[in-house]
Formats: C-alpha cells, structure tokens, sequence
C-alpha cells in the first residue's frame, strides 16, 4: 500500500458506453449518465429556473440582507443539529434530528442563493476561474463578523433536552414568522416560505412531544429540561428584536417584523409549557456588545470556532469542484 | 421499543408462506405433532426448494443461533458506519455536498433499523443487541476500523466500500432467512444510490484541480486493500463458510465475492483516471479474471481481534452514545406508563419502516 499514487487525469468519456449485463453487478450503470443518476447530483443553483427579478419598490440590498439573516439562522442551526448524527438517544430520534438538520440546511441553501440574486456585491470574491458557487462562498468564505444569524442558531449542543427545547424555541418562532412570510410580495421568498412551513410544523411538533415526554418522564428527565430551558431563555427575546433591515423589508411587504410575532409565540410556547405542567423560566435577556447582536454581526465566542470547521476543507480548496 | 412494522410483516409474510405451502405440500404446516426429525427434514426441503425460512416456521438451534449473530453483525455494521463518514459532515465543503451526506449517513440508520428488526422476528431485542456490541462481545465490518482522513474518504467509501458491500449484500437478496433477505432487498437498492453518489464525487473532484486528483489517488491507495479485505478471509480459513452455504444463509465464497468485486473495479478506475496500489494486479486471459496480490491478513486478523486504527474509537463512540441516551430512553417508557396519552414520540414519523411491509410483500410474490 505504499506505491506513489500515478495520477491520470484523462478523465473524459473514457468508458462511458461500458454496461454490464449482469443485473447483479453492482458498478451496473455506474459509468452512464441517466436522468436519476443520483440523488443531488443533477443540478447546480437551488433557484435554477426561478424568476428572481427584484419586486418594485423594494431595495434590493435589503431584499438582499433580509434573506441572508434568514439563510444564516437556518444553517447555522442546521449545522448544529448535525452534530447529533451518530449521537442520538437512539435511532429513531437520530434519523428525526437528521431530517430537521437536512429541511434547515435545504432552507439556507434557497435563501443564500436568494441573497445572491437579489445583491451579488454580498458574495464573496473568490480566485479568478473558481467554479465555487454563489451559495457555498456565501456559506464558507465569510468570516463570523459578516453572518447575521441569531445566536441561539448558534450556541454550543448540550443533552438531548437543550436539544429539543432549542429546536422547539426555534421552529415556533420561525414558523409564526414563516407563516405570515407566505403572503410576501417577493414571489421566491413567498415560496420558500410556503415549503418552510410545512416543514417546521414537524420540527415544532417533534420537539413539542419530546419537551412533553421529558417534562412528564422521570426526575431526571424533568430536571434536564428545566436547566436547558433556564440556560436558552435568555436568548429569547432576541428572537423579536426589530433590526432596521428587518423594518425596511417589514414596511416594503417582502418581509416580516419579528416583533409582530412575539405574543403570538408566546402564547404557543406557554401552551406547551402549561400541557408540560413546568413554568416559563424567569431570566434576563442575554446582553450585546454595545447594542449589537447576532443579526449585527456580533455573535458569541462559538461561533467562530464553528466557522473553523465547517469551512475548513471549502477554504483549502478555493478553486475546488464539488 | 418493539417495531410494530416488523411484526406486521412477519404475521404477512407468514401468511403468504402458509399459503404457498399449502398448495404445494398439502398444508403441512397445518399439523400440530410432529417429531424432531420430521421438521428437520422439512427444514432441510425449504433449504433445498430455495424457499425462505420465516420466524415462526421450525428451524435448528445453531441456525437460528448463525442468523441472529450474522443479521446483529450486519445492523452493528450500519450503525458504526455512520461514524467514518459522520466525521465529515460538519467539514462538507459545499452545501449540496453536506446535504448528500448527512442524508447518506442517515439512511445508514435507516438500515440499521430494518436490520435490527429483522433480527428481532427471532427473538433478540436491540437492546440486548446493542449491549453486546459495546462490550465487544459481537462484531461489525472491520473496514469502519479505518480512519478517515479527507472528506475525499466520502467518496472513496462510497465507490470502494459500498461497492463491495453491494457484492456481498445482493446474493443475501436470496437467503434463506425470509425478513433478512427482504431488507437487503431494500438496504441494496439504497447502497447502490450511494455507490454511485460517492463514484460521483470522485469524478467530479478529478475534473477539479491537481490538489483534487491527488487527493482522490491518495485516498484510493488507503482503502483499497481494507476494501478487498470486506469478503473476509480467504476459503481455506473461513470457518463459518462451509455450514452457512449449506443453510443458504451464504450464497458465494468469499473468494469468489472479492474476485468479482476487482474484476468490476479496476475498469471503474480506469474511467476514473486513478490506480490501484497494487504491482500484481493484471489481466489473466486464460482465467479470465484480473490477478491480484494477497491482501496482508495479518493486518486484517490484527484489526478483527481489535487493534485497528479505530476499534476502540468507535466502540466507545457508541457506547457513549448508547449510555448518554439511556435517560432519554428511560424518559419515554416512563412517560408512555405514567401518562394515559399514546403519543410518546418514541417511533418518529420519518422512520423509513412503514411501507416496508407492502413492499417486501410484494417483492416475496415475485
């Protein structure tokens, strides 16, 4: 196993006829190219075919700004739901906390290419002649400063309840937010929406069920609830903090004030505290540096450290193919 | 957490058997007395009709003892499966990549679960199951003992390791255990995707930079040998062979499996553009195969009795799962007992188990 690799590079066509008759040759088809070839692999930009003409009236950078705090939010999330695969309480829930990562991830991956239709001076300059696509150095080659997620996207995984009580907070904010972002003047943001909140209504509902179970299960289960509730409660009301580009997008009809749902997600989330029979815990909100927050660019000491690793291997590789 | 899809589709399929053998045996299966050797020999004749043993059908000691251990393995190997590859998620370097991935090792859960539920139609429970696993007392595929290095490894896995897996799995399509050969029916289906998924990535990365293509030779020489070694030992030092391809458990020798796998490789790695680490490998007209060198099975028998790279790694990976997990387990039965409501969410509604049942029923008609 220690010969020097001989590299060949004559990579083309070469073969690509060969079949093999055998049905049960497992390389069958490897070699040709058909339509499902293989799950996605047949297509490039997540909005290919999409018409993403700026509505009238709207400004397009803050069209722009809009979707990537959006964008941000689900993948920084995203990426920490991930961190569950392999690590769950069994399989069942692995595979459930998988599905939700994998709806976040897809959701970001509109909404960034969204971002970048709306205002390509957002995007990153890569090497001349690098294929990376607008989405990826959207998502891997921006430094923590310039992501505008909400830092509970982003704090560090505890137990499985910090995880469902997260995915809980998170997915009934959203989803009030989503639901109204449905009727958006901005057809693609409109859109994205529409499939969002089918999905976060599973998100909300697995979460709510096991917040539930645990609330109802053993002491032990019971009081790990109640310490990952205490400890996420004070990002909270960052969730319905107004940023101005929020207001502009709000005022424009493509976007949403997130302050208008804060009763709203209240009152669904004591719900399920109340079903629970647990109280809504009593902290204070988390404090920015100098008013600035997660949709600022002012983030907590984790996610950079994040960042480190998830864009390792893009930043490595800037002219790369994926 | 008994999966009430598995048992669903023991009681279908048991029926369906019923009903076959009743035409074709006078409904033998209808009679209440029968002595020992009588059900031996008609063991022996649904072994030799290449017919499917199912749960609830008689079947000697050491045959269900040789399916149960042979199915755990299988599910064991799924589920430590997704720690190779899990390691690169978080790294993924672009967002379509990671989504491909992530669903890629959640489908390895997927599959896990099929097999687990196949093996518990005889009895042992994935809990029990699992505790043996992490404390060593049963086995899963040796090739998760390597470690992987480069995110390329997703695609070197993919191509190589689930490429032989493919090898080894199809012909389990047609064991003789009935629920065991229905999910590989449906785990094949789903390797194949990803054999072409990682076969992909390798294609795509050799028409990226020099970087790329040299990452991808590297990768190949590292799993190459460890992929030849998934057969398992070679003939003449195969204990379980011999009984097993008796009972139809096992349907081709290693040898001939891992011949089969290099004869199709090595024109996937032409195509490719990369080489094999192997001086010896070459076409032989006269055997029509391509010779090979002996892989090093000191190093496989070394990494079997548990001293790869990653053994220990991986055990304890899952075994910290396992126990991080118990309060949660503990949690739902508790809840599903104290409370007069039904819906512990115990069973995820995303649980690829549903349309098994119907599925595999209909592939049983064929």
């Amino acid at each position: 196993m220690t010969n020097e690799p001989s590299i060949h590079v004559d990579h083309d066509e070469a073969g690509a006829n060969i079949e093999h008759g055998d049905h049960e040759n497992a390389y069958s088809g490897l070699l040709i190219n058909d339509e499902h070839w293989a799950f996605g692999t047949d297509f490039e930009d997540p909005l290919a075919g999409v018409d993403t003409t700026v509505p009238e009236g709207v400004n397009a950078q803050d069209l722009a700004v809009y979707c990537q705090m959006l964008g941000d939010d689900a993948l920084i999330f995203s990426q920490r739901i991930s961190e569950w695969c392999s690590n769950a309480p069994d399989l069942e829930e692995d595979i459930a906390l998988a599905n939700i990562a994998l709806d976040l991830l897809g959701q970001s991956r509109l909404l960034l290419a969204r971002t970048a239709a709306a205002d390509p001076s957002l995007v990153p300059e890569l090497p001349e002649g690098s294929p990376v696509p607008d989405e990826d150095r959207l998502a891997f080659f921006r430094e923590d400063l310039a992501f505008r997620n909400v830092r509970l996207a982003e704090v560090p995984n505890g137990d499985f309840a910090e995880a469902v009580a997260k995915i809980l907070i998170y997915s009934t904010w959203r989803l009030a937010i989503f639901e109204r972002l449905q009727s958006s003047r901005d057809t693609v943001l409109s859109a994205i929406a529409v499939k969002g909140v089918k999905e976060m209504s599973y998100h909300r509902d697995f979460a709510g069920r096991w917040v539930l179970t645990l609330a109802r299960g053993t002491e032990e289960s019971k009081s790990r609830l109640l310490t990952a509730l205490e400890g996420l409660w004070p990002l909270w009301d960052e969730l319905f903090e107004t940023h101005p580009v929020e207001a502009s997008v709000a005022a424009a009809g493509i976007g949403v004030d997130p302050a208008e749902v804060a009763d709203e997600a209240g009152v669904i989330l004591d719900q399920v505290f109340a079903a629970a029979g647990i109280e809504r815990p009593e902290r204070g909100a988390l404090a920015g540096v100098r008013g600035q927050k997660g949709r600022d660019g002012l983030h907590t000491e984790a996610l950079s450290k994040m960042l480190a690793d998830m864009q390792v291997v893009a930043r490595q590789y800037p002219k790369g193919q994926w | 957490m008994v999966d009430p899809n598995a048992q669903s589709s023991a009681v279908q399929n048991l029926k369906q058997r019923t009903a076959r053998k009743g035409a074709s045996k006078g409904g033998v299966v209808m009679t209440t007395q029968i002595n020992e050797s009588e059900l031996e020999a008609q063991f022996a004749a649904t072994i030799g009709a290449k017919d499917r043993i199912e749960p609830r059908d008689w079947m000697p000691e050491k045959y269900r003892k040789t399916v149960v251990r042979q199915v755990a393995q299988h599910a064991h190997s799924e589920i430590i499966g997704m720690q190779p590859e899990g390691n690169w998620i978080s790294r993924a370097p672009s967002l379509r990549r990671k989504a491909i991935l992530l669903a890629k090792v959640q489908d390895e859960a997927g599959h896990g679960l099929y097999l687990y539920s196949a093996a518990e139609t005889l009895g042992a429970s994935r809990d029990e199951l699992t505790e043996k696993l992490i404390a060593g007392k049963q086995k899963y595929s040796s090739i998760f003992n390597y470690p992987t290095l480069a995110y390329t490894d997703v695609g070197t896995i993919g191509w190589l390791v689930d490429g032989a897996a493919i090898v080894n799995q199809v012909p389990l399509c047609r064991t003789s255990f009935g629920p065991y050969g229905r999910a590989m029916i449906r785990v094949c289906k789903e390797e194949s995707f990803h054999q072409r998924q990682g076969y992909e990535l390798l294609m795509t990365m050799m028409r990226g930079t020099d970087e790329q293509r040299a990452s991808v030779q590297e990768s190949v020489n590292r799993f190459w040998w460890p992929a030849l070694m998934m057969f398992g030992p070679p003939d003449d030092d195969s204990p379980n062979t011999e009984q097993s391809m008796e009972w139809g458990i096992k349907t081709h020798t290693n040898d001939e499996l891992r011949q089969k796998f290099v004869d199709m490789s090595v024109p996937q790695a032409e195509a490719l553009g990369v080489t094999f680490p192997d001086e010896g490998l070459k076409w032989n007209e006269e055997r029509g195969h391509y010779d090979f060198s002996t892989p090093d099975w000191d190093e496989f028998w070394s990494v079997v009795k548990g001293n790869g790279p990653c053994n220990d790694q991986r055990v304890a990976h899952r075994k910290r799962a396992w126990d991080e997990g118990a309060w949660v387990r503990d949690a739902a039965l508790a809840f599903a007992e104290n409370s007069a409501v039904d819906s512990a969410p115990t069973d995820s509604p995303e649980t690829p188990t549903a349309d098994t049942a119907d599925t595999t029923a209909e592939e049983a008609a064929k």
